[in-house]
């Protein structure tokens, strides 16, 4: 089977008046299903333009990339939309839960989108918060959980489609010491299960807990360790 | 894509969300469409009532008043001259065809004496044929016939009003009552018309026999044959118009009017007069519902304004939608439907108000309640429309947005 993502030559260029700014200066490298990742390097060096590129969230400027088999670059709007709604689960450091829905509901939301009828939706998000330690908090709201507790929430929602890829941009930059290893271990045990993982940390601890670390500097890849153990 | 009811939970949920921001953004469009909705039934109670009014004093009727004509046409108006004649309405009906019936009548105010009673009414002094002209029925005992009119017999027929007010617990029929002397027989009593156009109140009044009045009551006021006005019932409304023209050229040519000379004699015909009003009402209830519109147009800008506010509270709620996989079009349909649920909820609660207000107007001025089910039809799709129209660009400007941006703002 093919690698899950062939990234070759990636490019992305922000203009900023004159100036051009190189995001990513011709990246590439491959992941392959199962990988648990983390990318890490100095602030400013292109990490989470690389996460949102994998992501769908923004198209490359350069290169090419072509992810679960979807060329990246031929996708249109929706096309990208969809590709984020099915393939992709994204962790953010904020959470980013809506503060008005309860924690299965903003587990179902993913599956809002994917046009899943309601019942399976219910099970669904009820099965993947009991998977992440949540299922007495099923109708709490974000903001009477803690921050683990979101988020595990949001987690559980990243994963509500079944993603060939999980992309996490400093999922516990935002929690303490105790937390991120709890967090930490949720991931392994995902991706234990078989999910694809890559995150973006500042943390050394973080990224030690994954089987492979790309390092990045200035829109470039400096480093990648471990990729032959993956 | 989402599904319809989800769009339609999710829209409900952020308005819930807010329920006070969503109330005063809906009361623009609650004031818009409850004072249309008030304003056009009274519109159109009124337009009813002068109608109605109109249409009781006759159909299809051709009315002479002395004088010229004057500006605005008070069809009523007393002649300043005494040109019209009994043997006029005589030649008219004589002469003219297409006429069902004529009636001269000479008008005179007078007070009945009755049993410790005493009422100052309009005496009408008529001919039997009045009747006919005007529409109206006798509603107990009989009215005078020709004879008792060409021997001025000292007999009444009352209006409901009069009656009403001196023979409340008698049989009226048969009772005796005093006026300018005399000593007078009630024979009947006619059934009630209500209020005229002007609000005057049509059944008070007491029919005599033309020839009594002229000699007993008004006897002193001009010549011997001269009347205040003549009615005349044309056979049909297409018969109404030309009726009219002839009229006029018999009465020019009896009354010996040179050509270029004004008429010394007004003739109105009660089909243009109703017509008039009919548009002058219906204008009247337009301009006011244009008026009451432009509150809904508020509304509608008071609804774009927050949903904009609104979007740029949730962008990093767009942001993270659309990272879960919502297209433009759902974002766009969300918001949109915001929106729309929000005016359509105020249509509905303005359309209640207004149907109240409209009740309690109609109610105090006593006007008939004319309120359609197309009044509500067009008052929700006017507030759905305002939603749509007005949602639109807020709701295009969340689907715009830059999902990276929106998720990084604060
Ligand atoms: N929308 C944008 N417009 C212009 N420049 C941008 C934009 N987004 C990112 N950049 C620039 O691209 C470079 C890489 O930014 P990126 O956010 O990927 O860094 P990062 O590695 O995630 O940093 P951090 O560790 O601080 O999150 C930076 O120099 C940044 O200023
Ligand atoms: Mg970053």
């Amino acid at each position: 089977m093919a690698a899950l993502i062939e990234a070759h030559d990636l490019v992305k260029t922000y203009r900023m008046g004159e100036e051009t700014i190189h995001a990513l200066a011709g990246v590439s490298f491959t992941v392959e299903r199962g990988a648990y990742m983390a990318i890490i390097g100095p602030s400013g060096s292109g990490k989470s333009t690389l996460m949102n590129v994998l992501g769908g969230l923004d198209k490359p400027s350069g290169g090419a990339l072509t992810i679960d088999g979807a060329d990246m670059r031929a996708l249109d709007d929706s096309g990208l939309a969809a590709f984020r709604n099915r393939t992709i689960g994204f962790v953010f450091q904020s959470f980013n839960l809506l503060p008005r829905l309860t924690a299965l509901q903003n587990v179902e939301l993913p599956m809002i989108y994917a046009g899943t009828d309601r019942r399976t939706r219910r099970e669904r998000a009820s099965m993947l918060l009991e998977r992440v330690g949540l299922g007495a908090r099923k109708g709490h709201r974000p903001t009477q959980l803690s921050g683990g507790q979101q988020q595990r929430v949001a987690i559980a929602r990243a994963l509500a489609n079944g993603p060939a890829l999980v992309l996490a941009d400093e999922p516990t930059g935002a929690l303490d010491t105790a937390t991120t290893a709890d967090i930490l271990q949720l991931f392994g045990e995902l991706n234990a299960e078989g999910a694809t993982i890559v995150l973006v940390t500042h943390e050394p601890d973080v990224a030690a807990a994954t089987r492979r670390v790309i390092e990045m500097r200035d829109g470039a890849i400096v480093a990648d360790r471990g990729a032959r153990a993956a | 894509m989402m599904t319809p009811g989800d769009l339609v939970a999710t829209a409900a949920r952020a308005l819930r969300g807010n329920p006070l921001r969503s109330a005063l953004t809906a009361l623009g469009v609650i004031i818009g469409v409850a004072s249309v909705v008030a304003m056009v039934a009274l519109g159109r109670g009124a337009q009813e009532r002068v109608q109605s009014s109109i249409a009781s004093l006759g159909s299809n009727l051709v009315i002479v008043v002395p004088g010229a004509q004057r500006s605005g046409g008070v069809f009523l108006a007393q002649g300043a001259t005494n040109t019209l004649t009994v043997a006029d309405a005589e030649a008219i009906a004589r002469e003219i065809d297409g006429i069902a019936a004529v009636a001269p009548s000479q008008r005179s105010g007078a007070q009945l004496v009755g049993q410790g009673v005493n009422w100052n009414t309009r005496v009408e002094g008529v001919t039997p044929p009045y009747l006919e002209v005007r529409d109206w029925k006798i509603a107990q005992g009989r009215m005078f016939d020709d004879r008792e009119a060409r021997q001025a017999r000292k007999v009444v027929v009352l209006g409901q009003t009069v009656v009403d007010n001196m023979f409340p617990n008698v049989e009226p029929i048969g009772q005796r009552i005093r006026l300018s002397g005399g000593a007078y027989e009630v024979i009947g009593v006619l059934e009630s018309k209500g209020q005229s156009g002007m609000g005057q109140d049509q059944d008070d009044i007491a029919l005599a026999p033309l020839q009594t009045v002229k000699r007993r009551v008004a006897g002193r006021q001009g010549r011997a044959d001269t009347v205040t006005s003549i009615s005349i019932k044309a056979v049909s409304e297409e018969a109404v118009e030309r009726v009219q023209e002839d009229v006029t050229a018999l009465l020019r040519q009896r009354h010996r009017i040179q050509e270029g000379e004004a008429d010394d004699f007004t003739v109105q015909n009660l089909n243009s007069i109703a017509a008039t009003a009919q548009e002058t009402t219906a204008t009247f209830t337009t301009l006011i519902a244009a008026i009451s519109a432009v509150s809904l147009l508020v509304g509608g800008i008071g609804i774009m304004n927050i949903m904009l506010v609104s979007v740029t509270e949730r962008t990093r709620e767009i942001g993270l939608r659309k990272a879960l996989g919502a297209r433009k079009g759902d974002i766009l349909r969300q918001f949109g439907l915001e929106a729309v649920v929000l005016s359509c909820a105020g249509g509905v609660v303005g359309l209640v108000i207004g149907s109240l207000a409209a009740w309690g107007l109609t109610t105090a001025i006593d006007l008939p309640l004319l309120l359609g089910l197309d009044t509500g039809l067009i008052a929700l799709g006017f507030s759905a429309a305002v939603g749509v129209i007005f949602g639109a660009y807020p709701a295009w400007r969340a689907a715009q947005l830059d999902p990276i941006e929106a998720l990084r703002r604060e």
